[in-house]
Order: structure tokens, then sequence, then C-alpha cells
């Protein structure tokens, strides 16, 4: 436990039992919960050995939901109600769909986040998300027999603020304690580094059914570093399956079709392409809603030529990643293939070529992610010695601020490792302006309208002033989930504005919380059980902390004054805990979270000087 | 209360305040430190904690990426001593400078207009060569001569070449897209 970092090897000074938590790829087309148990990461099956929950949800008239296997296998017959590649639509707006016509679903037509309509009511993307991380969730505690503390949840590398906090939203949806957002690539280099000792400069190739992206990494003695990540998300295996249906349609000389044909037909195309990872001719054949048959034979080197320009597009990702990790080819490791699209023989060439070295692919493509998060997992809740494994990561998208003339001016440049935190002075420019306007976007390009518009918040009450003189200070922190929260401070008088990005596309508090109480199934006493019960168990957990703490560093940080103080923190969260009232719980909490502060801080700074007095000792050694 | 983290970027990492750096310390002692800080430490752990870590991990991240880099490690010892460096205010550059930088301009220009990728990564490379060459002579002033205006003279040179290859990327990845 964090607490305890400073505490010298093998001794423990925390009471520490094993806590369940897990690792989950929640992908675009498949997706997966994975443990450590008994020191060894594994894959957790469902009840008749599947691995792979293909992410499908499906909405039946009365409220009834199937998840996995059952809804796929509905997926031709009822297209509009069964949703598949929903992850594509995460933190997007209607307009922002290519293609938007090849979905046989029925869209509504409203701003913010793209809803669809179902048999089941409105569903919009966090809403079907969660549906699939909820069925994890019971697959995980039915197998693992107990309630989980947390999960590490993985994301595309490169995907933004809005659909990172689509994600995050879809764990609380389905009543997951987030431990970490960690990206795909990263947790894909943590199994496989891990695995083979790997040492050097790698790069993690990634594409799956929906997404794409390329991560470099240099990896040594258990630290992860990411040096740069790009990609596409929206790219993957999906886009092969659309330019293989569009050459059916062509060569069957089919006229448009409805709902069904198109999912049986992609679903068509999905398979040709995969066999033609093994063989070299695929058939196609199939019967239409209309009785039109199609009977087609689709060669490599057709399906080559249909699909070359979609390989290049993961190319010139890959080439901006190198050049921002200032690493040459000649000096990459190695090239991990991660995603089931990566099997397609012409990206494993063109791969070969562009590296000059043959790629590996000595693991599971389709597991090595949920792996490398129950990896994580099993770290970040404290079942192992934590100073074995660090990783550092990047956000991958600069953020900034809108100025003059709707251009962008960059506060964070893309891959900045996170944590990071920077502010920027701005001033007023007419005399005697009280507010400013802020406006958040994402992205690389100059104008501010060709980027991706996070946020826009006033900061008001600015003491009059002559332009010029008033100093607005805006801080933007990035998290270690790669969130963004944005604070603005007038520094003469003090003024303050403080935002939690909710991107634009993103959904509000007030809505997230709507549908977890329609999403509760339990009466509301249960909830109300349930909240005590939590807040119990954090404030046992919070106590037990600080007293271990104390222990340890209490005599030689705090003077008796400042111990004083704190214990009586501790001794009121003991009252509220006997008098199990759930607010006096929570304030109580608080207020000894807040008394600890100092002390925090302090134990932070004599570990950062341990750290440093520990590397000498070691230096002398070698 | 008043904490006791180190003053500047230099004692954080426990190096000496100059510009030479061992590069390989840095990153030893910066992976320590974020090995004691880094979230993932407190991801269990009181708000305080994880508040504090959270502040602490981007301090040294911050720290670090100002000391790696050679340009803001110079201009950060001049803050140190109290010199400014005038980037944006102080644009007055020798004529033989000036002249560099226009053709250095002229070539990433042709270069993008005749989409020729491998003259603008040759550029990068030419543009590497001479940020090295400007780097030795910060050396010498900032460790050696003790020579600040010359020193503030190299930053404001180097962050025009900077702009330069920040141009020469984009139009090769425009080019690439
Ligand atoms: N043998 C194969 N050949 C070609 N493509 C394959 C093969 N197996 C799986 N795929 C493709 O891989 C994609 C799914 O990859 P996966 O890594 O599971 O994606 P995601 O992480 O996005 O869920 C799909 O487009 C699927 O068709
Ligand atoms: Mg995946």
């Amino acid at each position: 436990m964090a607490l305890l970092q400073i505490s010298e090897p093998g001794k423990s000074a925390a009471p520490h039992q094993h806590r369940l938590a897990v690792g989950i790829d929640l992908g675009t087309t498949n997706s997966l919960v994975a443990t450590v148990r008994s020191g060894l990461a594994v894959v957790l099956s469902d009840e008749e050995g599947h691995a792979l929950l293909p992410s499908v949800v499906r909405y039946l008239p009365g409220g009834n939901v199937t998840v996995g296997l059952s809804a796929q296998a509905q997926q031709s017959g009822d297209p509009q109600n069964t949703l598949v590649s929903v992850k594509r639509f995460m933190g997007r707006g209607v307009h922002d769909i290519a293609d938007i016509g090849l979905y046989p679903y029925r869209f509504v037509d409203a701003p913010g986040m793209v809803q669809l309509n179902t048999a089941g009511g409105i569903k919009n993307p966090v809403e079907i998300s969660a549906e699939i991380l909820r069925a994890l969730k019971i697959r995980a505690e039915k197998s693992l027999n107990g309630e989980l503390a947390g999960a590490v949840i993985t994301v595309p590398a490169y995907f933004d603020e809005a659909q990172r906090q689509a994600t995050k939203d879809a764990a609380t949806l389905a009543g997951i304690n987030v431990l970490r957002l960690l990206n795909e690539p990263t947790a894909a280099a943590i199994a496989y580094g891990l695995d083979n000792a790997a040492e050097g400069v790698f790069v993690i190739y990634d594409l799956g059914g929906g997404t794409f992206d390329v991560s470099v990494l240099r990896l040594s003695r258990g630290v992860f570093e990411v040096l740069a990540t790009n990609g596409d998300s929206a790219l993957g295996g999906d886009d092969f399956d659309r330019r293989v249906f569009c050459w059916m349609l062509e060569k069957a000389q089919l006229p448009p079709v409805g709902p069904e044909d198109t999912r049986l037909l992609l679903t068509k195309a999905r398979e040709a392409k995969e066999q033609l990872s093994t063989r070299s001719e695929a058939h196609i054949t199939g019967v239409l809603s209309g009785g039109d048959v199609i009977n087609l034979t689709l060669d490599n080197a057709t399906f080559t030529e249909l699909t070359q320009h979609l390989v290049g597009k993961t190319l010139a990702p890959t080439r901006k990643a190198l050049r921002d990790a200032g690493i040459a080819i000649e000096d990459v490791q190695g090239v991990v293939m991660v995603g089931g699209a990566t099997r397609i023989p012409q990206i494993q060439r063109a791969v070969a070529e562009f590296f000059k070295q043959e790629p590996l692919n000595n693991l599971d493509p389709d597991k090595v992610v949920a792996l490398g998060a129950a990896i994580q997992a099993n770290v970040l809740v404290g079942n192992k010695d934590e100073t074995d494994l660090l990783l550092l990561d990047v956000i991958p998208l600069s953020l900034g601020l809108e100025t003059m003339g709707g251009l962008t001016e960059k506060i964070i440049a893309r891959n900045s490792t996170i944590p990071v935190a920077r502010a920027q002075e701005f001033t007023t420019f007419k005399d005697g302006q009280t507010a400013m306007s802020i406006h958040v976007a994402q992205g690389e390009r100059e104008l501010v309208s060709d980027c991706r518009s996070l946020a826009r918040f006033e900061l008001r009450g600015i003491p009059p002033m002559a332009a010029g003189a008033a100093r607005v200070r805006v801080t933007f922190q990035v998290d270690a989930d790669g969130l963004l929260s944005v604070s603005a401070r007038e520094q003469t008088s003090g003024v303050e504005a403080h935002v939690t990005v909710k991107p634009s596309y993103g959904l509000g508090d007030d809505e997230i919380a709507a549908m977890l109480q329609s999403s509760f199934s339990h009466a509301a006493e249960d909830r109300e059980a349930r909240a005590l019960r939590e807040a119990q168990v954090e404030a046992d957990q919070l106590l037990a902390t600080i007293r271990a703490a104390l222990e340890q560093d209490g005599d030689a940080l705090l003077d008796a004054a400042e111990r004083d103080a704190l214990e009586s923190s501790m001794t009121a969260l003991q009252s509220a805990l006997a008098s199990a009232e759930r607010d006096a719980i929570t304030h109580a909490a608080s207020a000894l979270n807040r008394a600890s502060e100092t002390f925090a801080a302090r134990r932070m700074d004599a570990s950062i000087a341990r750290a440093l007095t520990g590397r000498k000792i070691d230096d002398l050694k070698v | 209360m008043a904490s006791e983290f180190p003053q500047n970027h230099f004692d954080l990492f426990r190096l000496p305040v100059r510009f030479a750096l061992d590069r390989a310390a840095l990153d030893q002692n910066y992976r320590a430190l974020q090995g004691e800080v880094h979230p993932d430490r407190y991801a269990t752990a009181t708000s305080a904690e994880r508040l504090r870590s959270a502040q602490m991990a981007a301090l040294v991240n911050e720290a670090y990426q100002t000391l790696k880099s050679p340009v803001d490690r110079a201009r950060y010892l001049l803050h140190l001593n109290g010199v400014d460096t005038q980037e944006e205010t102080n644009t007055a550059m020798p004529a033989d400078f000036l002249m560099r930088q226009m053709e250095w301009r002229e070539t990433v220009e042709d270069a993008r207009a005749a989409a020729d990728i491998a003259a603008l990564e040759k550029a990068l490379d030419d543009l590497k060569r001479e940020a090295a060459e400007f780097e030795t002579q910060l050396h010498t002033a900032l460790d050696e001569k003790n020579d600040h205006a010359r020193a503030a003279d190299l930053v404001r040179k180097l962050r025009f070449l900077d702009k330069v290859r920040d141009e020469t990327e984009l139009a090769i990845e425009t080019l690439e897209t």
C-alpha cells in the first residue's frame, strides 16, 4: 500500500489481505477480463469456457438485454437492436461518424453523443458499453468468488479526452471501481516485456477491430517508459470488412441493401477476410432477404489491392510516433503485434518491410492486452511488491486554448509524460473587462475549429482594470488516466474558476446519476445499505493506513501538537463509525484526509530523499 | 507547511548546477523518483496522498523534461541566475544568422512544394547538427566563461532553430498523410 513505501523491505507495515482486482480489455470486437492468480496472469472464461466475450449487445422489447455470443448469433436477424462495434461511437457525435450509411442502426438525430433507437429504448454508447462491462464484472465475481476491489480498464492509446471519459463513465455505470485507465499498447508491452525479460526500445503495433495504435516504448528493468504514441481511433479490421462489402455489392451488382442484408454481408465479408489469412482464396455464398443468391470468390491478390490504402494508413502514424520518440528504425529492438487484424498477411509483410525485421508474434494477440491490464491492476490494488513495475505513459494529443483569431495555443504538447501540469498566463484586451471566456481544445491543428472542442467556461468577476493589466493564469492538469482538468485564476484579485472537463460529446454528472439510478434494480434501502457498507470499509482502511504510518514515521515527522491534532481527527472518525451514519462517516473521513495532508507531504518528501540516497548506495556497490 | 522539497531541478535529481549533464544519472534518478511518487504507487492511498502524489509526479516530470532538453536547461540555468532570455522581445540577430534562417526556410519551402520528403528529412538532420554546435557553445559560455549574455543569445538562436524544425516536421507530416 502506498503509505508504506518507505518501510524497510520485508517489513509490511499495514495489515493486508489479497484483494480481488481484474484487468478488462473493452474491445471493439471482443472484450476480456483477466486477473493474477498465484502470481500468474490468466484470462477468466465463462462457464462454457469462452475467453472472448463478443462486444455485442442486443436490446429486446420489455427491457431485456443479452450480451456476447447469444447476442452475436442474432445480429443478422435483428440488426437494428443488436449493436456491434459500439466502441467506435464512444464520445462521438453523429457528425463524427464516417460512412454512417453503412451501419444498420436507427441513429437519433440529437446533439451530443450518438444515440441509438432500439427495442429497449434510446441508448447511448456509454450505456451500451456498460452492459458489456457489467457482464465481465459478473463473470469475474463468479469465477473469483468475491466482490471486486477494482479494475484497470484499457483504452486505445490514441483515444482522446471525450473517448476516455466516456469509457470511465461506462465503468462507473457498471458499478466498477476504476483503478486506472491504461493504454492498450502499454498493457500489451507489460505482458510481453515481463514474459520475455525484454530490454530496449520496442514498438507495439496494435490493429484491432476498430482502432489502430502504435506506441514506442523503452523497456528497462521493470520500467515501461512510453516515448511516443500515435494512431487512428477510427481504423481497424472493420474497415477491411467494409472494403470487401463494397466489392461484393459491386461484383454481385446488388442494389442498395437493407439493414438485415447489410449485416449479413458484413459478416460474410469478415469471414472471407479471416479465411484469407490462411488461404489463398475465400468463397462467399449466401442468400439475401429478397431471394438474391450471392456466390463470389475473393482471392488474396484482389483483397490485398482492395485494402492496400488501409495498410498504408497505419504507416503514417507509425512514422510520426518514431519521429516524436526520436528513434530511428535501426534502434528498434522488436515490433510486437497486437490485435486480431495483425493476422492479415499483408499487414505482417508491410510491418516487416517497414521495420526491416520480422515482427514478434509469439503471444496471443487477442489476450495480451487483458493480461497486461490484470498485472497492472494487481500492482495498483497493492497485492504485489510494487517496486518492480513502473509505467510512465504519455498523452496522445496536444491540449490547448483558443486565442485571438481562432488560433490554438498549445499548453501541453502531445507525448508529454503524465501526470503533467502546466500553466500559462493570459491577459484582458479591453479596458474594464470583467470576464474572460476560455475554450479548451485538443488536437494538433493550428485553427481551433480543426481541433476537437473539449469545454468552454468563463472566468467572471475580474475587477475592472486597464487592458493588459489583469493576469489570468490558466492551469491544465492531466492525471494518470490521461484525463484533463482546467482551472483559471486572476492573479491580482485571486478570482478563480475551475472545471473538470466534460467534453462536448460527454455526459453530465446528472445524466450519469440518472442512468445509475435507473440501472440499479435494488430497492432504495438496498442502495443505502450498500453505500453505508462502502463508507465503513473505506473509513476502516483510512484509519488502518494512517495508524500504520504514524507508528512508522509519526515520531520523526510530526511534533506533539501536530500528532495530537491528527489523532483527534482519527478519534472523531472512530466515533462516527460507531454511529453507523453514512453522512457522519464520510464527513469525518474527509476531515481526517485533510488533517493528514501535511503528514502525507512530509512522508513523501522523506521517501524521495531516501530514494536518491538509496540510489547512491547502490552505485557504490557496483 | 514548509516543504523540504529540493530548491531547484538540479538538486531534485542530485545533479550539479551546470549545463554539462550526466544523462545516465539524470535518467536513473528520474526513474528512482517516479518510483516513489508516481500515482500508481498511491492508487489505494488516502486522498491527501493521491493529491500530493499527482502534484509531485507532475513536478518530477516537468523537471526531467527541462533538464533533458539542452535549450530548456540553458534557459533554466539563466533563470536561476536571474537572467531573462527575452525570447519574445529581443529578436535582434546578427545578419549572418538571419541569412541562414532565410536559407533554412527556403530549403524547407522548396522541399515542401516539391513534396520531397527525403530533402525535408535531410534538412532535419542538418538542423540537428547545427543545434548541436550551438549546444557546445552553450557549454563554454555557461560552464567555463560564465558569460550570461552570450548564453542568452545562444538560447534565442536555438529557439529559432526549434521553430524551423517544427515547421519542417509539420511539412513532413502533412506530406505523409
Ligand atoms: N485470422 C484473422 N485474419 C484477419 N483478421 C482477423 C483474424 N482474426 C481476427 N481478425 C480481425 O481482428 C479484429 C478484431 O481484433 P481484436 O483485437 O479482437 O479487436 P478489438 O480489440 O478491437 O476488439 C476483427 O476485425 C477481426 O475480423
Ligand atoms: Mg484490442
